[in-house]
């Protein structure tokens, strides 16, 4: 009996003393999180391998996480005007960006640019392209991969191109189109479309063409591809995401980014 | 908001892919689903589940190994550039090969499903009868299996119509080639013309949902004929 009223008695005790263990447990979590808070960012096709190094780094140096999506501009313009939970952009373009601050859905003042990209024709085959993009107009070659003009900056880049040298109503009927870099990309790794307009970050490494042959094509050819990042509404007051933009503009990062072909 | 050239050139190419698919499926499913259907073989299971790999693996899957093994470096490719064909991947042939290993277990399931139900007393009559194997088949044993010939032919139809990712990775979104309804729908979304993909979405849901209610009659029916 008294065993029984003394648990009933202590039982409110019991209680706050759980409530407190769990409040103990739930804030000092909630203080780790403050301390390394991760920001999720969307992040243009093309920079997908130096950004992957540079979120490392990030983690390392900062001990944030960057939680990274990888795809074609447009589709993550639509997404965050849906309410996709991205905390910061980096835009294949300076447009979407802009577009997005004009629109009140990032903040305008934290928009620059964190990358020049650059437009290379490619080849898996070694000793293909020449060093001049000849091969355009000489090569019996039976498709050309480039991204979706519409859609991606580095296919508009590489219309831009192809109108300058003359050569599009020559090259349109050979044209297959990626939904973004990484698929026409792929298209030309494979070897199913024997040439390629892709970014030169995806076929370099180290300040080398990894493989097969490139014409880099010149940047007068085309209008600068200028990558803007942003942050989003979703994390104006991210920790995290201010930390990674300051991160990208750090000599570590400008290394890295620099070291796939892009200039800034 | 109109549909445009574009968007009539997809919506023709994809009836043309999947009026294709269909007709080769059945052709080439019938004698596979007939000897699921009846054989005593012990390779009956592995090839049973060959052919039902399409429903659980993802579009990409198949789509990704295609696109390998139909380039130039790839055993397929090879073989089509030995025939003068050239690579697949690019070309409405492409797509016709992609379509046929995406919509396999559609056409083989039901063929198999209907083989089953008819058991052999019919064919095992009809050979006392002196009917020849494709005299029997062909007499006794389609008709009495019709309504899993319609389905069959429905559902592949159907499944085909809404591929997505497969014409996605192996197309190349070439207008009037490789370009289906679903890829441009995705196109219209991702450059944010919401107007034109709304109009083709709408109207493969009421495709979709005439394609399932007319299936949903024409069957009763056939199964009182049959």
């Amino acid at each position: 009996m008294t065993s029984i009223t003394a648990r009933c008695r202590s039982l409110p005790f019991q209680l706050i003393r759980t409530a407190a263990v769990i409040g103990a447990t739930l804030f000092s979590l909630w203080s780790a999180q403050a301390q390394a808070a991760e920001v999720s960012v969307a992040v243009a096709a093309n920079f997908t391998a130096p950004m992957k190094k540079i979120a490392l780094e990030f983690e390392k140096d900062t001990g944030h996480k960057a939680a990274l999506s990888f795809g074609a501009t447009g589709k993550f313009y639509a997404q965050i005007n849906n309410g996709a939970p991205f905390g910061v952009l980096l835009s294949a373009d300076d447009t979407t960006p802009e577009k997005l601050a004009k629109e009140g859905k990032a903040v305008a003042d934290s928009r620059f640019t964190y990358a020049i990209g650059a437009l290379v024709l490619w080849s898996a085959k070694a000793g293909y392209v020449d060093d001049k993009g000849q091969v355009l107009k000489t090569g019996d070659y039976q498709h050309i991969a480039m991204a979706n003009p519409k859609l991606a900056p580095y296919g508009a880049a590489a219309m831009e191109v192809l109108n300058k040298l003359g050569l599009t109503a020559q090259v349109q009927p050979k044209v297959v189109m990626g939904e973004n870099i990484a698929q026409t990309y792929q298209f030309a790794a494979t070897g199913n479309a024997q040439l390629g307009f892709v970014a030169l970050s995806q076929v370099m490494e180290n300040g080398k063409i990894r493989e097969g042959s490139a014409w880099q094509v010149p940047g007068n050819m085309h209008e600068p591809i200028r990558q803007d990042a942003i942050v989003l509404n979703s994390a104006k007051d991210s920790e995290a995401a201010a930390a990674l933009m300051k991160y990208l503009s750090s000599p570590k990062a400008r290394d890295i980014i620099h070291s796939y072909g892009y200039s800034n | 908001m109109q549909l445009n050239a574009e968007d009539y050139a997809a919506i023709w190419l994809t009836l043309k892919l999947a009026s294709v698919t269909t007709v080769l499926l059945m052709l080439m499913c019938t004698p596979l689903a007939w000897w699921l259907a009846h054989t005593r073989s012990r390779w009956r299971g592995p090839i049973g589940a060959v052919v039902a790999l399409p429903l659980v693996l993802p579009p990409t899957v198949i789509g990704f190994y295609l696109l390998i093994t139909m380039g130039p470096n790839g055993p397929i490719g090879k073989f089509t550039q030995a025939l003068g064909l050239g690579n697949l991947p690019f070309t409405f042939a492409g797509l016709v090969v992609g379509s046929l290993i995406y919509s396999l277990p559609f056409t083989v399931q039901p063929l198999q499903r209907a083989f089953e139900t008819l058991g052999t007393r019919p064919m095992e009559a009809a050979a006392s009868l002196g009917a020849s194997p494709i005299d029997r088949f062909l007499t006794v044993a389609v008709p009495l299996a019709r309504p899993g010939f319609i389905t069959a032919a429905v559902l592949t139809f159907a499944h085909t119509v809404g591929e997505f990712g497969v014409v996605l990775m192996l197309g190349g979104n070439i207008p009037g080639v490789t370009r289906v309804v679903s890829v441009q729908i995705y196109d219209h979304v991702e450059a944010m013309e919401y107007g034109h993909a709304h109009l083709l979405a709408a109207g493969m849901v009421v495709f979709s949902f005439m394609v399932l209610l007319a299936l949903n009659w024409l069957q009763p029916k056939a199964e009182q004929r049959a």
